[in-house]
């Protein structure tokens, strides 16, 4: 992770050679009833690539993260028009599989949402639905996610303490575990530091630098700091469009619109 | 701006005002509870619990036959009422939560909630017991259920309703199917609300005269047999306390005492219940 030191914070560079889209939002549109929510967003998410949604409050960025996972399918009166392509795949396609989408997307919420189980169960549940894992399998599993997550040396002597009984940092940590545990191929978060102190803060961030190595990674934040210290590239959205997106050192130094520029400098927001 | 004198004082009259009101209430429930074991206590004996309810002018006899009918009736109507309650619920919380349905459904439960109980037992006696020829234990235990179910539907759909939506929207996140979510991640949440919803049913249940007076009548004898009639202990107290035999209406005093007892047993394991969970 970056150092906070300076008041610039540096993002974590890009590799170099051609980037894989992973995941390409085209043309899409969101509704909540009547009101358009989305109005017809275009962006990729690059494969291994940390992609950061900024923008003020009801601008969509939420949205359209849970768009991605489909997660608004939850609730009745809210579509999506346009296409999702995950792998080539549009996944706003009605025939679409939700658990497997939510399998290969996972996701991460603001307030951290451990299961009223064990720590081990909070884990092992999600696994247990895909693979017939041993109980050696489900161990090394288990631990092998705790320790992906920065939490195992916290939690493996009380495995089978509730979930609940954790912090809220350790919490978050927990659910990060459990989404990893099942082995997705992008994880949304969702401002999954909001709700964190400074050091938990920092634990998650420097979490998500790791993860990059291995996942494809969407953060929403309202944290500007957070979005220049954690992405590679950044979408900034303002009521409901795409304003800009670019990599997050020319967001952050040299912004091609006002709006974005007013946002990154304080001005509204 | 009043001074802050006469806040105080303003304070303390309402808090001494709802205080009085409080202590009116609850002195008269404490009477009623005194007396029943001031009555009820001495009559208590061995007897009450194997011997079958004595007939007119005889000496001794017990509550055996009415204790056994009304925990056949009661287990029966939970043992249908509480899984169709549950499910009810389940529907309204989770799978139909925004539709019309639900509150169609819900609005009709509120009734049934508070339908007067003799009702629910004139409606048994309509299509259960005038059609097939008579009063049995299952008539009783039907209406019985049709109390239950009212309350289990609501105390489901009430708890699920606490389960906070993030909560599921984390699972539904990981790819669990709906079912999955509501089983292992809703369910376990509420438990302890939904066990007490089927606990304070069957208190509620246990007490009920009025839908057994036409459903189940009564029986002298010890009958195990659900098609006949069937003594319960409400309707026993009921036409105990009716006679002039002093020996009836002592045990009609120890079964209320039973009776109450048993309720207040099992609301304060209820309560245990649900605040246990919650540290």
């Amino acid at each position: 992770m970056t150092t906070q030191s300076a008041t610039q914070p540096v993002p974590p560079a890009i590799p170099a050679g051609p980037l894989t889209e992973k995941v390409s939002v085209r043309n899409l549109k969101f509704y909540y009833g009547n009101s358009l929510a989305l109005k017809g967003i275009n962006l990729p998410l690059y494969d291994r690539i940390v992609t950061a949604f900024i923008g003020p409050s009801g601008c969509g960025k939420s949205t359209l993260l849970r768009v991605l996972n489909r997660m608004y399918d939850l609730y009745p009166g809210q579509r999506a028009e346009g296409e999702v392509l995950v792998d080539g795949q549009n996944v706003l396609n009605p025939g679409q599989d939700l658990n497997a989408l939510r399998a290969k997307v996972g996701m991460v919420f603001q307030k951290p949402t451990p299961f009223p189980m064990s720590i081990y169960d909070n884990i092992a549940f999600g696994v247990r639905l895909y693979e017939s894992l041993n109980k050696a399998e489900m161990d090394e599993r288990v631990e092998s996610s705790l320790r992906r997550a920065a939490i195992w040396d916290e939690v493996k002597d009380k495995l089978g303490a509730s979930g609940q009984s954790l912090s809220g940092g350790q919490q978050q940590r927990l659910c990060i575990a459990r989404t990893v545990a099942v082995k997705p191929e992008v994880i949304l978060f969702d401002e999954p530091c909001s709700a964190l102190d400074p050091i938990s803060t920092s634990k998650v961030e420097e979490l998500i630098d790791e993860l990059k190595e291995d996942y494809t990674i969407a953060i929403v934040t309202h944290n500007m700091q957070q979005a220049a210290r954690v992405s590679q590239f950044t979408a900034f959205m303002y009521l409901g469009e795409l304003v800009e997106f670019a990599e997050t050192t020319k967001i952050f130094t040299a912004p091609q619109d006002k709006r974005t520029q007013d946002y990154i400098t304080g001005r509204f927001g | 701006m009043v001074s802050y004198a006469a806040r105080k004082r303003k304070n303390s009259i309402t808090m001494g005002l709802c205080t009085a009101a409080a202590l009116f209430g609850i002195m008269w429930l404490l009477l009623i509870l005194v007396v029943l074991v001031w009555e009820g206590f001495s009559g208590l004996s061995l007897a009450v619990f194997t011997e079958i309810t004595p007939s007119m002018g005889s000496v001794g006899g017990g509550l055996l036959n009415a204790i056994i009918g009304s925990i056949m009736m009661t287990v029966v109507a939970v043992l249908v009422g509480a899984p169709l309650g549950v499910l009810a619920g389940t529907y309204m919380a989770e799978y139909g939560r925004y539709n019309k349905l639900t509150n169609v459904v819900r609005f009709i439960n509120d009734i049934l909630l508070s339908a007067p109980s003799i009702v629910i037992g004139l409606f048994i006696y309509e299509v259960l017991v005038a059609p097939f020829g008579g009063f049995s234990g299952w008539a009783g235990a039907a209406a019985l259920a049709v109390i239950v179910i009212p309350v289990v539907v609501r105390t489901t759909e009430d708890m699920l309703l606490l389960v906070p939506g993030q909560l599921r929207e984390a699972a539904t996140a990981l790819g669990l199917p709906r079912s999955i979510v509501i089983k292992q991640v809703a369910y376990k949440a509420a438990i302890t609300g939904i066990v007490t919803g089927v606990l304070l049913a069957v208190a509620r249940v246990s007490g009920e005269t009025a839908p057994l007076l036409f459903t189940a009548l009564s029986n002298n004898f010890l009958s195990l047999d659900m098609g006949q009639p069937i003594a319960s202990l409400p309707v026993v107290i009921y036409n105990f306390t009716k006679t002039p035999d002093e020996n009836m209406q002592q045990l009609a005093w120890t079964g209320a005492l039973l009776i109450t007892f048993t309720v207040l047993a099992m609301s304060i394991s209820a309560r245990a219940l649900s605040t246990r969970k919650k540290k």
